[in-house]
């Protein structure tokens, strides 16, 4: 009987792990002005979707019988917008009791739920990179999510054979929250440097006791191995290569200071994020191969931001650095292609660079671009369609589409787009967001604490 | 031949501090002919390959027939365009440097009730943030203390100007009230709805007080005044004496409000004290109750534009919608960005709202010459016409487009310096000297 019992059990788990293959469609795109941002524009050119993928990208194309057709005539079709940093669709963002926490994951704590996935599908934006925050100096695991947004199960959001990539995060937030705010290491920019030392030595040493292990098992069965630690297991995997760490700093010396650190233990690939001084380091940038993730114009909110230019994207993409904007703000992440547009007035990028920061360069800074990023044959159809250029201020995105599949139309969709009333919350009350709202939310969590002990919530953004 | 070397040095020693004085670039002023340009007057239709003359601080001429004054800088506008000046309805520009450290910050007095406080005494006219927001051709922004019930009085500035006063438009100062509000404050808000009623009619309680105090100290006041040998003199209470303005319907009554059912009650309040003067800010759900809004006849700065919808239930876009529908619905609206350091981004706010609904003109109007109605001084700015203030910038195009770039800034007729730190940080590091090398003095 129990047998019968745990059968039932295993196929069940077998049918629910079949459930997540994703559900994939066909489409035909019709007549579009087509940016394929790596192969120049292409007028008049309809766009075959088989199966979740891009089929066929040419003039005046045979419909295949039985898919819908799109007539995108006097519009223009995009790749799906990649925000390279979100903290969107997860229902904690923080693990700040301690300096390094590299064992939690924000993939565990996915909510399908949440309406910004929707509001980011609204703007274009068909991955996001979610991630720990910045409380830590080494934080938590990330997870490269694709909005599909309907679906209910929070495995179904997961970007399957993304890259596994981690948060770091320099200067002022983690030595507030754990220098200032519970008297441990770091409260500098120094201390913060040891700490990631001291991390990597510890998974060396780590690894080297489990090579030891690995050969004296070999002559001897009865060897003891090494005590398990998930902490050092992650940090080895850095260390491996395995995973991509993405850096939240701001300032040049802490950007070249990771730099000197990555490059002692042998790590070579890196991503800056926010990193408002980026563009003081480009050269150092360029030649170690590290890229940047930053915001087009937020400045000031804090000291370490405030020598700060919005010309940075374009400092840094003349200097040969891979550069992304991004958002970290549920309300930014929804016009992601105003941010690139600003470009074309801080250092006069040309359109195709504007569009990659938010299409292609993101895909390869987090390891996607094989997979998206451009209008390419093969590649997933994750599509946006606009009504003008999505550079001009007077465009609105009207389909957003995810492995073949519309999960945002302007003209269709109702009003009310929950999936489900949040039953914490009887009663729905408006809120009240105020001015420059556009808080970062890489110490939500934080914030918390901060607002119970009566400060200014407004204070940390 | 020693000699003449000896006088050529000191001759070019004398000659340095002269040459580092004229490398600082510093607004002028003078006489101005901007030639050949398409000029947006916005109250007076469009003037293709026009001339405008400026004068010390005013524009004196406007048009196709225009002389050009022989004592004039000519500049060949060919190609470009020229708008008023932009004004932004609601930012802490000014007032605060960086936003995380508490000693750079002076919007916020201590108290509920502060209403004696003026922020444009804390207004920092060499700000860093200040040039960095106005060469994008915003000249004009009203700046406002936040905080409590009644944090202050707000003014209207130029974003030029040595001083507060130097920068200070037509004596403009609104108070402000931030009316008592029956929504959440943000996500991590998790009030039960019957204690954030109750938290909302002890506010109510409390304004109500203090404004039935402040008409009683009116009449009072008043009664002096008439009489003063008859009648005492009022208490020194410096909150009610600020407030005196208001109640006489001498200064605006500034209230942010953003939920349907607190603009209701608002309307309803206003309409009980008999204000004549009241301005709304904020707004944000305004499209509910436009009709009503439009009724009690009550301005509205709208905004932030580039702002999330207030229930989750809402439609992704209404607040790019709101000042659409608002000004559908009637309602004279001017646009705001609660914004300090992106106070530049107000071209884009404005032209958010053109494309969900606003079009372009009415958003043009909205952050022209409809809050210099709003704030009475258009008379000063807010238009391109003969006899106002030469407040206004040059473009290469259309001034909502993020492409589009910005070439002239003229403020109370001062052509500003385009110049900040941004700007200098970019041509620095653009292509840095030394790049990678090492030890650059052994080259």
């Amino acid at each position: 009987m129990l047998r019968v019992y745990l059968l039932a059990c295993c196929l069940l788990l077998g049918l629910t792990t079949g459930a997540h293959a994703q559900r994939k469609g066909d489409l035909f795109i019709r007549n579009g002005t087509v940016l394929t941002v790596t192969n120049g524009t292409l007028k008049n050119t309809d766009i075959l979707i088989r199966n979740g993928k891009i089929a066929a990208i040419g003039q005046n194309l045979k419909v295949p019988e039985g898919v819908e057709v799109i007539d995108a005539t006097g519009m223009y079709v995009m790749p799906g917008i990649i925000d390279a940093h979100s903290h969107i669709a997860i229902s904690n963002v923080n693990e700040a009791t301690n300096p390094v926490t590299a064992e939690v994951s924000v993939g565990d704590v996915l909510n399908p739920y949440d309406i910004r996935i929707y509001r980011a599908l609204a703007g274009g934006v068909t991955v996001s990179h979610v991630m720990h925050g910045s409380a830590n100096v080494i934080g938590g695991q990330n997870e490269t999510i694709k909005h599909r947004y309907g679906e209910t199960d929070p495995d179904a959001l997961r970007m399957e054979g993304a890259p596994r990539t981690i948060k770091f995060a320099l200067g002022e937030n983690p030595t507030r929250v754990h220098g200032r705010g519970h008297n441990v290491p770091p409260l500098s920019r120094m201390g913060v440097e040891f700490i990631i030392r001291d991390a990597f030595h510890k998974a060396q040493r780590y690894m080297e006791a489990w090579e030891r292990y690995e050969q004296e098992r070999k002559r001897n069965p009865r060897a003891v191995p090494p005590a398990y630690n998930e902490r050092l297991e992650v940090l080895a995997d850095i260390l491996r290569g395995n995973i991509l760490i993405h850096a939240h700093s701001y300032r040049a010396d802490e950007i070249l200071m990771l730099l000197r650190v990555l490059k002692d233990f042998g790590i070579q690939r890196v991503v800056f994020q926010h990193a408002n001084e980026a563009f003081k380091v480009a050269p150092e940038l360029a030649a170690f191969g590290a890229m940047a993730s930053v915001f087009a114009d937020w400045w000031a909110y804090k000291f370490e931001v405030y020598y700060s230019t919005a010309y940075n994207a374009a400092i840094l993409t003349r200097n040969g650095v891979i550069t992304s904007i991004n958002s970290d703000s549920p309300e930014l992440n929804r016009h992601l292609y105003h941010e690139a547009a600003k470009t074309l007035k801080y250092g006069g990028l040309t359109e195709d660079e504007a569009l990659a920061l938010i299409t292609i360069n993101p895909a390869r800074q987090l390891g996607i671009e094989d997979r998206v990023g451009s209008i390419e044959v093969g590649k997933d159809a994750d599509l946006a369609i606009f009504s003008a250029h999505p550079l001009s201020i007077y465009t609105v995105c009207k389909k957003t589409i995810v492995d073949g599949i519309v999960r945002f139309d302007a003209d269709r969709d109702p009003d009310d787009m929950r999936l489900r009333v949040d039953p914490e919350r009887p009663v729905e009350l408006a809120i009240r967001w105020g001015d420059r709202q556009h808080g970062h939310r890489c110490l939500e969590g934080i914030d918390l604490i901060e607002f119970l002990t009566e400060t200014l919530q407004s204070e940390w953004q | 031949m020693k000699r003449m070397l000896l006088l050529w040095i000191i001759g070019w020693l004398l000659s340095l501090p002269a040459v580092q004085a004229t490398d600082v670039p510093k607004a002028r002023r003078g006489v101005f002919a901007l030639t050949n340009a398409r000029i947006v007057t916005v109250t007076q239709g469009v003037i293709e390959r026009g001339t405008l003359i400026i004068r010390e601080d005013r524009i004196v001429a406007i048009g196709t027939d225009v002389e050009i004054p022989p004592d004039a800088e000519v500049i060949d506008c060919t190609g470009l365009e020229i708008y008023p000046g932009f004004i932004d309805s609601g930012t802490q520009l000014g007032l605060i440097e960086i936003g995380s450290l508490p000693e750079t910050r002076d919007y916020r007095e201590l108290g509920d009730l502060t209403p004696q406080v003026d922020a444009l005494t804390a207004v920092n006219p060499n700000s860093v943030l200040i040039p960095v927001n106005r060469v994008n051709g915003i000249t004009t922004v009203i700046t406002e203390p936040e905080g409590g019930l009644l944090p202050g009085k707000a003014s209207l500035i130029n974003l030029f100007g040595y001083t507060p006063e130097q920068m200070h438009v037509g004596g403009v100062r609104l108070m402000v009230l931030d009316f008592p509000s029956k929504g959440r404050r943000g996500r991590w808000d998790r009030r039960k709805p019957e204690d954030i009623e109750k938290a909302f009619r002890k506010a109510m309680d409390k304004l109500n007080e203090v404004w039935d105090r402040a008409e009683r100290y009116a009449r009072i006041d008043s009664a002096y005044r008439a009489n003063p040998e008859k009648n005492p003199k009022p208490l020194y209470v410096p909150e009610m004496q600020a407030l005196l303005p208001v109640i006489r319907g001498e200064m605006p009554l500034m209230i942010k409000v953003d939920l349907a059912p607190d603009i209701l009650e608002a309307i309803q309040w206003v309409k009980k004290r008999g204000l004549k003067r009241v301005i709304f800010s904020g707004v944000a759900e305004g499209w509910r109750v436009a009709d009503k809004i439009a009724e009690a006849g009550i301005p509205c700065l709208v905004g932030p534009v580039l702002s999330l919808p207030t229930r989750e239930s809402d439609r992704y876009d209404k607040a790019y919608a709101n000042a659409g529908l608002l000004h559908a619905a009637g309602v004279k609206i001017a646009i705001r960005t609660g914004e300090a350091e992106n106070v530049r981004n107000l071209p884009y706010h404005a032209g958010f709202a053109a494309t969900y609904g606003l079009g372009r003109e009415a958003a043009l109007r909205a952050v022209t010459i409809n809050p210099a109605e709003i704030f009475g001084v258009d008379d000063l700015i807010g238009s391109l016409e003969v006899g106002k203030k030469a407040n206004l910038f040059v473009t290469d195009g259309d001034p909502f487009e993020p492409k589009t770039r910005v070439r002239y800034v003229f403020i109370d007729g001062y052509m500003i310096p385009m110049d900040n730190r941004q700007l200098r940080l970019y041509q620095e590091f653009l292509h840095r000297q030394p790049g990678l090398e090492l030890h650059p003095a052994t080259h």
